[in-house]
């Protein structure tokens, strides 16, 4: 098999490229600029901390099936550990989103690292939604019998039907579930990739002042 | 010690909520916790001093 | 050559300054056990609410009157399921945005005939009963103007519903067979038997509470619980959760919008609500390339605050 060969190989172009972009030491850096010094910067990892817990006691709750906690006691701290760590998550990723929009953290080319942020919080509200609704309990009946409204008003009602609980469930700990570690490990790596945005230059005279662009 | 060993909780909130009303603003007073500690939290994180300044002066 | 002017909003300078060693491992090792922990707190003080679930059983029992009017409202086709259109069935206006009326176009997807699904159906399935089925008879066979007028008399006279010895009293005589249907559903519904005929009408197996769902929600019992919770639509209920907990604080804007007019009060209300939400949430994804909007953290300066030691050491003012 001759060099020219390899080199044209599908496997080779995308391995080349990713490693290009998001070489090791980029994606596990050993250093950070030293303009990284705000307590502000740690709700981005806190956030991702918290959807590690949200999802390990997730699956928990998963092993045992969505009655269980009702009559469990065991059961039910499980469904207290998972409530709260769902709470935090959103208290972490807000500030972390208050944080970003403060700094602007869009600039130099970081256009898609905040749209990714934002479409990951959005699919975090319908995660969330379709939890409230497969309790199982009186919370999820008048949640559902109230959502069903606002959904049915868009049309998506007709195909997203809250007051299926298999279908809400499946959303819950299949669908849903998988775009949001999807989204986040997008957001993550492109955070990895651009870097952590510089600061705004206060006193920079703009024609002499060398730039990464933004898009 | 037995509450921790059944798994209940030491503070059940199973009451009745409290609620604020004022002007057209009615809030529980959980969810108005959540969201002045949220505040707190953020204003915190940009005044409280970040541990290893001197490493990063050595190291500019 | 000259590079495009640097537009502070959008172009970010490139850092020539110092690193600083960084443990990322470390950093994410020690996020998760405070996380873990603070949740492990949280959980142990707090616990996590977990109100039982009302059966039709319980609101029968609890409330019959309630239960009947609701059985009557849905016979009549009165009840707000029976009444709602789009997706359920065709019997009622849907809610629109201009000349958007998404609910109607989609169409009806979950077909409920209330009177079918939740009166009749279930009286029928019931066995042994050859009174009732006479007079179930009697009334599917009767003209539309018959079942108007049975629904017409017994609605003027349930204004006096009682509940008497187990009994739905409604004092008519010009009614058909309509206060037996209504008598015997509320027998069944207090049995349990309703529930479960709600459910397995369709089948042995179902996780689709479409039904029973939509009943309880057509009664004042349901609402009334929810009332007492803080959790209505004009409590700025989407945020709250039951008892002391906290809720959902992230939905305050959406919620908020139900508060004022005109949302609060037009019949297309959430649709109008969702369409505010809609622009808000595209408007929030493309804060990058709005100009004005993007120039909002520059002007606020409270990046003073999170680079303040990078500005002293550069000493920049």
């Amino acid at each position: 098999m001759s060099t020219a060969e390899i080199d044209r190989q599908w496997t080779t172009k995308l391995r080349r490229k990713v490693a290009g972009k998001l070489p090791p030491e980029k994606l596990l850096p050993d250093t950070q600029p030293s303009y990284v010094a705000s307590w502000i910067y740690v709700f981005g990892v806190a956030t991702l901390a918290s959807l590690g817990v949200v999802i390990f006691t997730g699956c928990i709750l998963a092993i045992r099936g969505p009655q269980w906690w009702h009559g469990s006691s065991y059961g039910h701290f499980i469904n207290s550990l998972h409530l709260w760590s769902v709470e935090i998550f959103f208290f972490t990723m807000v500030i972390h989103l208050w944080g970003k929009f403060a700094m602007a953290a869009w600039r130099g080319g970081r256009t898609l690292t905040w749209m990714t942020g934002v479409v990951t919080f959005l699919a975090s509200i319908a995660t969330a939604f379709t939890g409230y609704a497969s309790q199982t309990n009186f919370d999820s009946q008048w949640i559902t019998t109230q959502a069903k409204d606002g959904i049915n008003a868009t049309g998506a009602g007709a195909y997203f039907n809250v007051l299926n609980l298999g279908q809400m469930l499946m959303w819950h700990i299949v669908l849903l579930p998988i775009a949001a570690v999807v989204l986040t490990a997008l957001h993550v790596v492109l955070v990895r990739i651009k870097g952590v945005v510089p600061p705004f230059e206060d006193d920079v005279k703009p024609a002499t002042q060398k730039v990464a662009v933004g898009e | 010690m037995a509450a921790i060993l059944s798994f209940a909780a030491i503070f059940p909130l199973n009451t009745l909520g409290h609620y604020i009303h004022w002007h057209w603003i009615y809030i529980s007073v959980a969810n108005l916790t959540v969201i002045i500690l949220m505040v707190l939290t953020f204003v915190g994180a940009l005044f409280l001093p970040f541990p290893g300044r001197r490493r990063r002066k050595e190291n500019r | 050559m000259t590079k495009n002017a640097f537009r502070p909003d959008v172009d970010a300078p490139e850092w020539k300054g110092g690193h600083t060693p960084y443990d990322i491992i470390k950093e994410g090792t020690i996020a998760l056990l405070v996380i873990a922990l603070l949740t492990l707190i949280l959980a142990i003080v707090f616990g996590s609410p977990d109100e039982t679930a009302i059966t039709i059983k319980s609101w029968s029992n609890a409330a019959p009157i309630d239960f009947a009017t609701t059985a009557l409202s849905e016979l009549n086709g009165t009840s707000t399921s029976a009444a709602y259109g789009a997706p359920y069935n065709h019997n009622g206006s849907s809610q629109q945005i201009g000349p958007l009326q998404l609910e109607k176009w989609v169409g009806v997807r979950i077909p409920i005939n209330a009177a079918q699904a939740f009166v009749i159906q279930p009286l029928k399935a019931l066995p042994n009963e050859p009174t009732l089925d006479a007079d179930l008879s009697q009334y599917t066979s009767a003209s539309s103007a018959t079942q108007t007028a049975w629904l017409n008399a017994y609605a003027k006279a349930a204004n006096n519903m009682k509940f008497v010895k187990g009994q739905v009293v409604v004092n008519t005589t010009t009614a058909g067979p309509v206060p037996v249907m209504i008598n015997d559903l509320t027998t069944m519904a207090r049995s349990g038997a309703l529930d479960q005929d709600l459910l397995n009408s369709s089948g042995f197996y179902t996780t689709d509470y479409t039904k029973p769902l939509l009943f309880l929600a057509d009664g004042q019992y349901l609402g009334n619980l929810a009332t007492e919770q803080h959790l209505g639509g004009d409590q700025w209920g989407m945020m709250n959760e039951t008892g002391n907990y906290p809720g959902q604080a992230w939905l305050w804007l959406y919620t908020f919008w139900y508060q004022v007019p005109p949302f609060n009060s037009s019949a297309s209300g959430d649709a109008l609500v969702w369409g505010v939400m809609m622009v808000l949430s595209i408007l929030l994804l493309l804060v990058p390339v709005i100009p004005g909007l993007r120039s909002v953290p520059r002007k606020l300066r409270i990046y003073r605050l999170i680079w303040r030691e990078h500005y002293r050491d550069s000493g920049t003012s």
